[in-house]
């Protein structure tokens, strides 16, 4: 039972950083219904953005509290990749709207080689590894959880309230969601598209980059290929929670987590990637626009 | 007229003054992408720890490089294809007749393509020609007939597969496992493979016959992804990572091998000096009996009615369901025709290779193949081949560039910025031309005369 819960938990924190990377996937998808593949690339990119401020910080000033790093490291990798995630959008997605489907869908996979050879290029091609900034574990009703894990899963969980306020009660909220809906009519209703759809992709790659540096926390270490595989996951989780609904994606995400901590732990490590993947079809079968997918209402 | 003089003055100082603060704006922002990224390197001391590196120099180059660059853009680029736009809009249309090589462009590319292997060696010798045949011939012929192949399933089906390389694996495996464990010749493996992964084809596309593209798209990446997964872990059967090395190679029918030991020694038979140009030279004719065979299918097949259907589908699936077609088998016979053709490509690849491991099945892969599929105009056989043509050949040309060394310090690698280069030109194709190379569009089905037409009149795809 300990073992479980044990397990329950190292899904939860993993399907946290699933989560907050599909929330990205999600909302891209949602308002201008393009896959952005690089986003994956982006979440490395957050990582390596908060590696650097990490070590500018023990460069100029020796010891830092770690509170205080974890937030400058959150706070300019966030500003970082939402930089970098606006000028993607503007010169590689943006003339392309409104083109055929496929056509974004390309120009975002060459952004994804682009980026990770990027890194690779910048910053060498080995694996990164960082010190363990927090390293406390506490004792549970004999359940081990680490500082770590808690901070990840209060994190998300904060970040994700303030992002649903957002979204449901601001006026920048309202302009996605009525962008969501019928671009053109939003046009006409006087919302800058243009705009919301920059500042979407702003915020996407801003939840990445606090994914990148609870990733790069959590394992202690980030090379320039980590962007793929998360990447991945993180779309299977929107994919898998129904693409375009925020709480799918959080959904969607910790459900990747949980399966693939809980099969790590009862069969073989070996293929947890095959029983995510597996699963994932195995669910498109029955519901196939996701768990809390709309089902597509096609009109003729 | 000083009038005018004076205004044409004022705009130019205008454009000039806007140039300059876009510039100014550009630094900015490149500034700002760059100075974690390039203004820092971090790199390992020798207590294994990390330590950043100042680059300050390379970081003013790539700022300055992009306040020039928009500068330009904007002062003279912009101006400039706006003028030619204005005068193309003016100038009357004239039907321009179609020159003698845009005429006869497929035969003489065929021709060209035959005479290629002996050209290359009348240049640069047999030793010489090894890396002109190996590397540039067969490897474009490989993905010339991989993106055939997939155009099947995206260009005429209209379903969107980002795990083709399954396909390919399947094939190079199928190759691989039965030629070292049952002895069978490649002659009799080639369409095993094709039929294998014809069959995974059909496996994989009776899950995903109701889902619609982008949850389309992650199944079948997923299910590429579960291929490769178990090809690294199922270590008993497909020896994981390390991969299956010394398969056997092709013969010319039985007649002659090509194992150096061998009685029937093709360069002993003829009593040629031994090389291994023979073989590569054998195996680029064969490539290219392959994609032809691949391109003659796939123009019948547009025509038979399963090929219609599959246009019909890719243009709108309920006015193909309500018009009788069955959606299951023409979707099935899309996945299945297009898996074909990526498992005789891998059995090809596995031979010509020697080895394989899953290292040369990974996700990569399907995406180049799309992209090369998407760049060609997505349907348009003569697009696609020269897409892969240049996309592969440019990034494989990279290789040889040895002369940058000479200009940048011999410690620049220009094989280091391959797929960095892969990637941008990908972008760069995509905003420049949307529909591929191949722009316009020939109907399969037509009344009296054949009429192309531009490219955004359909969906997707070329028909």
């Amino acid at each position: 039972m300990e073992y479980f819960v044990q397990q329950l938990v190292n899904g939860l924190t993993l399907g946290s950083i699933y989560g907050l990377i599909a929330i990205g996937y999600t909302m891209v998808y949602g308002i201008i219904g393009m896959v952005n593949f690089a986003h994956g690339d982006i979440f490395m990119l957050g990582g390596f953005a908060a590696l650097i401020v990490y070590l500018i910080l023990v460069g100029l000033f020796g010891g830092v509290p770690v509170a205080l790093a974890l937030f400058v490291m959150i706070l300019i990798a966030m500003l970082m990749t939402g930089l970098w995630n606006w000028v993607i959008e503007k010169l590689a997605y943006r003339p392309l709207r409104g083109s055929f489907r496929l056509a974004p869908l390309i120009t975002a996979i060459g952004m994804s080689i682009a980026l990770s050879n990027f890194v690779q290029v910048t910053q060498g091609p080995r694996n990164k590894p960082v010190p363990p900034l927090v390293s406390s574990v506490y004792d549970i009703f004999g359940i081990a959880i680490s500082l770590k894990q808690i901070i990840i899963v209060l994190v998300t969980a904060v970040l994700l309230t303030i992002f649903w306020y957002i979204v449901n009660h601001t006026p920048l909220g309202r302009a996605q969601r009525a962008t969501e809906q019928d671009r053109k009519m939003a046009a006409l209703l006087g919302i800058d598209v243009d705009k919301t759809i920059s500042i979407t992709f702003v915020m996407g790659a801003a939840l990445a980059a606090v994914a990148g540096t609870m990733y790069l926390m959590y394992y202690g270490v980030i090379v320039f290929t980590d962007g793929f595989t998360p990447g991945v996951k993180a779309f299977t989780a929107a994919v898998l929670g129904g693409i375009g609904s925020l709480p799918g994606a959080v959904l969607g995400g910790l459900m990747i987590g949980l399966i693939e901590s809980l099969w790590s732990a009862y069969f073989t490590i070996d293929y947890k990637d095959v029983a995510t993947f597996s699963i994932l079809a195995i669910v498109l079968i029955f519901k196939p626009s996701g768990i809390l997918g709309r089902p597509e209402v096609e009109k003729v | 007229m000083a009038n005018i003089s004076h205004t044409t003055e004022a705009v130019s100082t205008n454009l000039m003054a806007r140039a300059l603060r876009e510039a100014f704006y550009a630094g900015l922002i490149a500034l700002g992408l760059f100075v974690l990224f390039v203004g820092l390197k971090t790199d390992q001391n020798i207590l294994n720890e990390l330590v950043l590196v100042q680059r300050w120099g390379l970081l003013a180059t790539f700022v300055a490089l992009a306040m020039v660059g928009r500068f330009l853009a904007v002062a003279y680029v912009r101006p400039w294809l706006e003028a030619r736009k204005a005068a193309k809009a003016a100038a009357p249309v004239v039907e321009r007749e179609a020159g003698f090589v845009a005429r006869n462009f497929n035969l003489l590319a065929i021709v060209a393509l035959i005479a290629y292997p002996l050209v290359m060696v009348a240049v640069f010798g047999f030793q010489g020609s090894l890396k002109w045949v190996d590397n540039f011939g067969i490897q474009i012929l490989i993905y010339v007939l991989l993106a055939w192949g997939l155009n099947i399933v995206v260009g005429l089906a209209g379903l969107l597969d980002l795990g083709y390389v399954a396909f390919y694996a399947v094939g190079a495996y199928s190759y691989a496992l039965l030629s070292s464990y049952l002895g069978l010749s490649f002659w009799l493996l080639l369409p095993i493979a094709g039929v294998l992964a014809a069959l995974w084809g059909t496996i994989l596309g009776f899950p995903v016959l109701r889902l619609k593209g982008d949850y389309l798209a992650i199944v079948t990446l997923a299910f590429g992804e579960i291929i490769r997964l178990v090809l690294i872990n199922w270590t008993e059967v497909t020896k994981g990572t390390f991969g299956i090395s010394g398969i056997a190679k092709a013969s010319v029918f039985g007649i002659w091998s090509f194992d150096i030991s061998a009685a029937n020694n093709f360069a002993k038979a003829f009593g040629l000096p031994m090389s291994s140009a023979y073989y590569k030279i054998f195996l680029f004719y064969l490539a290219l009996a392959l994609c032809m065979l691949a391109a003659f299918v796939t123009i019948r097949l547009r025509r038979m009615p399963i090929g219609r259907a599959w246009e019909a589908l890719r243009e709108d699936e309920i006015a193909c369901r309500s018009l009788g077609i069955n959606t299951v088998t023409t979707k099935l016979t899309a996945f299945a025709t297009g898996a074909m053709f990526g498992g005789i490509a891998g059995s090809f690849f596995a031979v010509r290779q020697g080895f394989v491991s899953p290292e040369s099945f990974v996700f990569l892969e399907s995406a180049i193949i799309l992209a090369i599929v998407v760049l060609g105009g997505m349907g348009s056989l003569v697009g696609i081949a020269v897409a892969a043509t240049v996309m592969i050949g440019g990034t494989e040309l990279l290789r040889e560039m040895n002369f940058l060394k000479q200009i940048f310090g011999p410690d620049f690698t220009p094989e280091l910025y391959r797929m960095l280069i892969f990637g941008l030109a990908m972008i760069v194709v995509m905003v420049w031309k949307p529909r591929g190379f191949v722009g316009s569009r020939e109907p399969t089905a037509f009344l009296r005369e054949r009429k192309s037409v531009s490219g955004s009149f359909t969906k997707e795809g070329h028909g």
